[in-house]
């Protein structure tokens, strides 16, 4: 009877069934949403404190202005928040292999990936969505730069790219705990760290720094290009600002080295025994 | 006596255990050490000569230097006790003939002990490396910015044992310590300067013992405060860690009065 409901009604809604029980389920405790809710704005606030600092001391910083700076700060976090949101849990990987229990996943007739992804989704994460939602709608009119046709593209790219991009990082850093175990804290240099040099101009890092998140962790690409790419200013040695389009490239090239690593990582996994 | 040297040596062995670990630690902090060093230096050269009297160089060497004190000093809030509060085992730490407090802070320490070497020094040997790093040629410096990390750390704790202990009240303590560690990722100068801080910001951050934790012992072992100036922040960090464990103790003896472990 299961088996022919999941044939009938195809993935997707196996899928969408998964998601919306998690949904349902953090819905239902009200007041520990809201608490996480409001610990994620928190957590955005507190990383919009660095901007604030940063122009509080100064009028530019590695040649952007205060609000094109937010921009690059908002891209940068609705980005890596969303990301976040939909497959921030795959840290959580260590557990399972850890604990064997990564083996219910093997058995089940699902890509393993396809499972987890959709185990978890951490809507509380819309908090700092929306710090960043918040910064970059006052900033956008401060910036000059036209509402138009272009723009618009260029943010779809860059926000469909920049999540991309980040959400590649997250299943790259759960793929390497296959070997790691106990690498958590260092795996937090591509995922974090990637979010965190995504939120500053590139032209201030010196050139080993921007060779490796423009284009070994392609963190770059993800706001500081596209917001290049916008107000129309060049951009540093090696990283021209026409780049910006190109997201969406850096974030398929970043999935397809992540699901390699992935596909490895899954053979190389043995089990913990009975 | 003797028993609270013997948990600081425990401390230490314990997290002597957690190798990769480490070295996974230090690869972040380094990492993250390079991005907080280049932004602090655009920033400094952007405002022109230096910002708050810190030169490129120092705002650099501030950048390595708190990245390297990051884990010592634990800026993050941990729930080791309210899980233990939770659970019950809390009564265990209250049977034992050794007081609780003094016990936790004797194994901090060994922790902070131990990962003062492990994690400190890859984020300043790059930072040697790639920035080069201002450091002060007077050597009580660096004894008084021992003395000050030993106090930060104290501070650090005492707060987080605060922290901790609302989990006598409040069972799940999830929010509060986001809040604080929220808070502590501003207020203890671990992304700028205390002192770079716009005017009400600073003076709020001065208000808290958050600053005392790792502001104060990077600003002396990097020289940008010395002589008495050094000696008031280091009387600063005496004045809190006096009262938070003041308050910590207070606290300790309220909640175990409300503390109802169930079980036979």
């Amino acid at each position: 009877m299961a088996e022919t409901g999941v044939a009938e009604t195809g993935l997707l809604a196996t899928y969408r069934a998964l998601l919306g029980s998690r949904v349902r389920a953090q819905l239902s405790y009200r007041t520990s949403f809201v608490a996480d809710l409001l610990a994620n704005v928190g957590t955005g606030l507190s990383e919009f404190a660095t901007v604030y600092v940063v122009f509080s001391n100064t009028d530019e910083l590695g040649g952007l202005d205060v609000w094109q700076a937010c921009l690059v700060f908002a891209l940068a976090n609705i980005t890596f928040a969303v990301a976040d949101l939909l497959v921030g849990h795959l840290d959580l990987l260590p557990e399972h292999v850890r604990t064997g229990t990564l083996d219910a996943f093997l058995l089940r007739p699902l890509p393993v990936l396809g499972q987890l992804a959709t185990s978890e989704i951490s809507l509380k994460r819309i908090g700092r969505v929306g710090i960043a939602v918040v910064v970059f709608t006052i900033a956008w009119p401060q910036t000059g730069i036209p509402l138009d046709g272009r723009a618009i593209a260029l943010l779809l790219v860059a926000i469909v790219g920049g999540t991309a991009i980040f959400s590649a990082f997250f299943v790259l850093a759960g793929a390497l705990q296959f070997w790691l175990l106990e690498g958590r804290e260092m795996v937090n240099s591509i995922t974090y760290g990637s979010s965190n040099a995504a939120q500053y101009p590139a032209t201030l890092y010196p050139a080993p720094l921007r060779w490796l998140f423009g284009y070994v962790f392609p963190a770059v690409f993800v706001a500081y290009l596209p917001v290049l790419a916008l107000t129309g200013e060049p951009g540093p040695p090696g990283l021209p600002s026409w780049l910006g389009w190109f997201s969406p490239v850096a974030a398929a090239v970043a999935w397809a080295l992540t699901l390699l690593v992935w596909r490895s990582g899954v053979r190389h996994y043995t089990g913990t025994g009975s | 006596m003797s028993a609270y040297p013997a948990l600081v040596v425990a401390g230490f062995r314990r997290w002597s255990t957690y190798r990769a670990a480490m070295l996974a630690g230090a690869l972040t902090n380094s990492v993250f050490g390079a991005i907080k060093a280049a932004v602090l230096m655009g920033t400094v050269s952007s405002a022109g000569a230096a910002v708050a009297g810190y030169d490129p160089l120092q705002a650099a060497t501030f950048a390595w230097m708190t990245q390297a004190l990051l884990a010592p000093v634990s800026i993050w809030a941990d729930d080791t006790i309210a899980r233990r509060v939770r659970t019950g085992d809390i009564a265990v730490d209250l049977a034992r003939p050794i007081d609780p407090q003094l016990a936790a802070w004797a194994t901090d320490l060994g922790r902070a002990a131990y990962m003062f070497l492990p994690r400190g020094l890859p984020p300043l040997l790059l930072g040697a490396l790639v920035t080069g790093l201002a450091l002060p040629s007077d050597p009580t410096a660096y004894l008084l910015g021992l003395v000050c990390v030993v106090a930060g750390v104290s501070v650090s704790f005492a707060t987080r044992w605060l922290v901790n202990l609302t989990s006598f009240w409040l069972t799940e303590i999830r929010g509060v310590m986001l809040l604080y560690s929220v808070s502590a990722t501003v207020l203890t100068g671990l992304a700028f300067p205390v002192s770079w801080f716009p005017e009400g910001l600073r003076t709020f951050a001065h208000a808290t013992p958050f600053p005392s934790m790792l502001q104060t012992p990077v600003e002396v072992l990097t020289g940008i405060s010395s002589g008495g100036a050094a000696l008031e922040l280091f009387a600063v960090q005496l004045g809190w860690l006096v009262v938070l464990l003041a308050a910590g103790r207070v606290m300790l003896h309220l909640g175990a009065r409300r503390l109802v472990v169930q079980g036979g």
